[in-house]
């Protein structure tokens, strides 16, 4: 997949290659701006079931439930979704030792406009550390690959979830909107 | 989907026995249907009726019965999965039946046992119980139309044949008396989602010892 003369793959078509090569078929998500072409990526690829759910905590259910069930999945959301999630988290992948795996766009950070979005970031990593989970973040193209293979394989064999963190260095993030004129 | 016959409002349903319903279903599995107990009495009295391998026990995680057992409806869509659920946590997660009903997995029923209060925490009235809410009615306005309660357990044994014969998705509700379960689940979860994913043929491996 990587090099060659041809132009670089993008972030999301390395995501997708990387799902598919580690059988994870379940994708609920909740939308976000910047998962946009990974999301109409699982869409139109009749590989993945994708779909969007209510909220990011069903989303956990329903790939936990899969899970069990035998067909891999991850839930797509971005950073305030996240903030919903410690308990179902602690009480069901943590606790039952199942290997749910989320993809987290990272907002909040490195150029943010929203205030509220901004200081639900600061949760985010504080939670996933104390609720031991392997996270991740990615932050740059040439890693994109490893990162999230080499992660969702150790989620897979230890039997534990996992969070991958789509840094804005690797996406762009969210347009900043223009500073209004004084 | 079919339309529900014999559709009780919510107030002519006869309050019945969790346990007694729990049996009723139980002993109705021969298929090795999955199940999927959401926390609280609805999983202690699933236990309560004989564990069978193809059960998983919630233990915590209020309102996610139903989500898991759609993923599981969706990974197996040749076996026939229940989500047994309580009114107060199907409160917590409504949006999860616009999920269901968006994706209407053929193979997913869901129960919902509906005491009208918060029993496992002292016997609260939820909002919907002091608002008159229609869980059913919510339910089919979802997009789920086949949605109903059960009149009697004359009624809930009917239903269940359409739940384990008809394509689904069904929604069954249940109106409940103040009875307490008859038992408590063993809460290992490692063990249970261990002895859950080999009931369901998703681990294969022989158990050491």
């Amino acid at each position: 997949m990587a090099g060659g003369a041809a132009a670089p793959f993008a972030w999301h078509e390395i995501v997708v290659e990387v799902l598919k090569a580690n059988a994870v078929r379940l994708v609920p998500y909740v939308p976000d701006n910047v998962l946009k072409p990974l999301i109409a990526a699982v869409h139109a690829d009749p590989f993945f079931t994708a779909f969007p759910a209510a909220r990011e905590e069903e989303a956990v259910g329903i790939v936990a439930g899969g899970c069990m069930a035998g067909t891999r999945g991850v839930v797509l959301m971005q950073t305030s979704g996240f903030a919903t999630l410690a308990n179902v988290l602690a009480s069901l992948p943590c606790a039952f030792q199942i290997p749910v795996l989320l993809l987290v766009s990272e907002r909040g950070t490195l150029g943010e406009f929203n205030i509220g979005q901004a200081m639900v970031w600061r949760t985010m990593r504080p939670v996933l550390e104390s609720l031991g989970m392997e996270h991740h973040t990615v932050s740059r193209l040439d890693e994109c690959e490893f990162i999230c293979d080499r992660t969702i394989k150790q989620a897979l064999m230890t039997q534990q979830p996992a969070a991958l963190i789509l840094s804005p260095l690797l996406t762009g993030g969210k347009a900043i909107a223009a500073p209004a004129k004084a | 989907m079919p339309e529900a016959a014999n559709t009780a409002a919510a107030h002519n349903a006869r309050r019945m026995h969790r346990t007694d319903l729990m049996r009723r279903l139980v002993s109705r599995l021969t298929r090795g249907e999955a199940v999927v107990g959401g926390i609280g009495n609805t999983n202690f009295d699933l236990w309560a009726a004989g564990h069978r391998p193809q059960n998983f026990y919630m233990l915590g995680s209020m309102g996610l019965a139903v989500p898991i057992a759609l993923g599981v409806a969706l990974a197996q869509p040749d076996r026939r999965v229940f989500a047994l659920e309580g009114d107060g946590s199907l409160l917590m997660q409504l949006g999860c039946l616009s999920t269901v009903a968006s994706l209407a997995p053929r193979n997913l029923s869901i129960l919902v046992f509906d005491n009208g209060a918060y029993q496992i925490t002292g016997g609260q009235p939820t909002p919907a119980a002091a608002a008159g809410t229609d869980l059913m009615a919510v339910a089919r306005g979802c997009g789920l139309p086949g949605a109903a309660w059960a009149a009697d357990e004359a009624e809930f044994e009917r239903m269940l044949d359409g739940c384990l014969a008809a394509d689904g998705p069904h929604v069954v509700g249940l109106k409940l008396d103040d009875q307490p379960p008859a038992a408590q689940t063993e809460r290992d979860p490692a063990q249970i989602r261990d002895r859950f994913m080999r009931g369901l043929g998703a681990k294969r491996s022989a158990l050491p010892g």
